[in-house]
């Protein structure tokens, strides 16, 4: 309503943010408990550990099994979902299937993940795939299924060929559910790169942490704790600009 | 080629459809025949529920009728044929959002061959609708009348030799619809296709065809075709004021509502054209 309230508010959003922050950073400084870091301290210990001492032996390696097991869960989960969708007797078949796997609680699957395929980095990435996947495909489905008949019958009238079907006009079509199912994978593939790493691993920003923590390293702890959620915003942000290039006509057309 | 040695542009023969179900089948289409010759403008009416949609499913290539044949300038069709295009009701679920209007209507043509060509057709086919540049508009900024002229295009971009329109003008409003059925004539005139329209409004039907062929309710059987004699070009206003047009939009009516047609129609006057829709 009034032009300045947004302003008012991100002033009132930064003000709040720098309190606390300053407060913090006082008490930090003032405590003489070893177990509270200064925040000075801890600052540069960030500095230092993430540019660039740690950077290509921990961070890399995190942020490669990230990318690696969730490419491999889009990949198969809008293949597996378009099949699903297309399908019903497929779907019929497979459906109580899937309902199961997707209900394990992600965590669950690492004993026997570990088990199956060692403490490598295969079996991150499969970890992370395995859990990312299922958001992908139901929700993939789910956008075939509720696919308008009448795009379909004008594609199939204006003699489009079944492949071009799917790739002109099911896939696009599909592409805001798919989207939507790859948002919630996000947030589970970080969710399980930490998780894995955390459980017996020897590199990786989990690694790092855990390891920090058993050395009373506070200060080390706590930089990767701020690492985990800056990129938790980054990649939130790359994942919106990206999502807003490839279904802008989505976003800008009201979500028709 | 048909067997008298004339090819129609379309021909229904022996049509049938019925729709297997669990409890029981449902008949749609009794039987149906008749032909339309080339760059004839015909129109179905029928009431609600009579097969209509059906009928276009099948003649378009959709849909398998149970029995009988669509022949499509001289050739059974088993699947959509390339000398038919169609365009639906609802031009929101039709043109596809993620494409801007030059690509929704150059969709049909990227099989072929020649590039250039199919650039002049599309350009072209969106001038003539009065789209000249909106080529790069996606069809959700653009109003319902002029999503619906990017449909035509798209269409006639197809250079069809049959345009099939499924009520394309019911979801527009009044003043958008008569510059659409205006618009349509005029291409019709101007390429010289044969144009099949299936819509529920008799004023529309008898404005804008040479014949139109009435259906019984389901299971549909054709219960009357009826010659429109009126003058072309047609024109929204001097058209409809013509005793012509008031005495067939009369006998569309009683043929739809099942009664007597021409034979009765001295003695019953007002009574019988009480219920029509009057637009005029």
């Amino acid at each position: 309503m009034n032009s300045e309230t947004p302003i008012l508010h991100r002033a009132l959003a930064i003000g709040v943010t720098t309190a606390i922050v300053g407060l913090l950073w006082l008490y930090t400084s003032q405590s003489s408990s070893y177990l509270v870091v200064d925040m000075g301290e801890m600052l540069t210990r960030f500095r230092e550990i993430w540019f660039f001492e740690r950077f290509t032996s921990d961070f890399v390696p995190s942020i490669e099994r990230l990318a690696m097991g969730y490419a491999l869960a889009v990949v198969f989960g809008v293949a597996f979902g378009l099949g699903l969708g297309m399908l019903p007797a497929f779907r019929a078949l497979l459906m109580p299937l899937v309902s199961f796997l997707r209900a394990i609680p992600p965590v669950a699957m690492l004993p026997p993940a570990i088990i199956i395929l060692g403490i490598g980095n295969t079996m991150r990435v499969f970890i992370i795939a395995f859990i990312c996947v299922w958001p992908i495909v139901l929700n993939t489905a789910d956008g075939v299924a509720e696919l308008d008949r009448t795009m379909l019958s004008t594609a199939r009238a204006y003699g489009l060929s079944r492949w071009e079907r799917l790739r002109l006009i099911v896939l696009p079509a599909t592409m805001p559910r798919i989207f939507a199912g790859m948002r919630t994978s996000l947030t589970f593939a970080l969710l399980l790169m930490i998780i894995s790493e955390l459980v017996a691993g020897t590199s990786g920003i989990g690694a790092f942490l855990i390891s920090a923590q058993q050395r009373f390293q506070i200060p080390d702890m706590w930089a990767a704790i701020i690492l985990l959620g800056l990129l938790g915003i980054v990649l939130n942000y790359l994942f919106t600009l990206m999502e807003r290039r490839v279904i802008h006509w989505h976003i800008r057309s009201g979500g028709k | 080629m048909a067997s008298n040695g004339q090819e129609h542009s379309l021909e229904v023969v022996g049509l049938s459809k019925v729709y297997p179900g669990r409890h029981g089948s449902t008949e749609a289409i009794a039987r149906l025949d008749f032909i339309i010759d080339d760059q004839e403008f015909v129109s179905v009416v029928g009431p609600s529920g009579c097969g209509k949609t059906t009928l276009l499913k099948c003649i378009s290539g959709l849909m398998r009728s149970s029995s009988g044949k669509v022949v499509v300038a001289g050739h059974e069709i088993t699947e959509p044929p390339p000398e038919l295009a169609i365009v639906f009701q609802d031009y929101s679920r039709s043109l596809f959002p993620w494409m801007t209007v030059g690509k929704n209507v150059f969709l049909p043509l990227r099989r072929s061959k020649d590039k250039s060509g199919s650039k002049d057709a599309v350009a072209h086919a969106i001038e003539s609708v009065g789209l000249a540049g909106f080529e790069d508009h996606y069809p959700w900024q653009l109003s319902g009348g002029m999503q619906q002229r990017v449909a035509i295009a798209r269409a006639l971009a197809y250079r069809p030799r049959v345009l099939l329109l499924d009520e394309p003008f019911a979801s527009v409003d009044a003043q958008t619809r008569a510059d659409l059925e205006d618009l349509v004539l005029k291409l019709q005139a101007e390429l010289g296709m044969t144009i099949l329209l299936v819509t529920h409004d008799i004023d529309e039907a008898v404005y804008m065809s040479d014949r139109i062929v009435v259906l019984s309710p389901r299971p549909s059987s054709v219960v009357e075709v009826l010659d429109v004699n009126l003058p072309s070009p047609r024109d929204q206003i001097e058209t409809k004021q013509l005793s012509e047009f008031g005495r067939l939009r009369a006998e569309v009516y009683r043929a739809i509502k099942g009664e007597p047609g021409a034979a009765a129609q001295g003695s019953r006057g007002s009574a019988q054209t009480e219920g029509l829709q009057s637009q005029v």
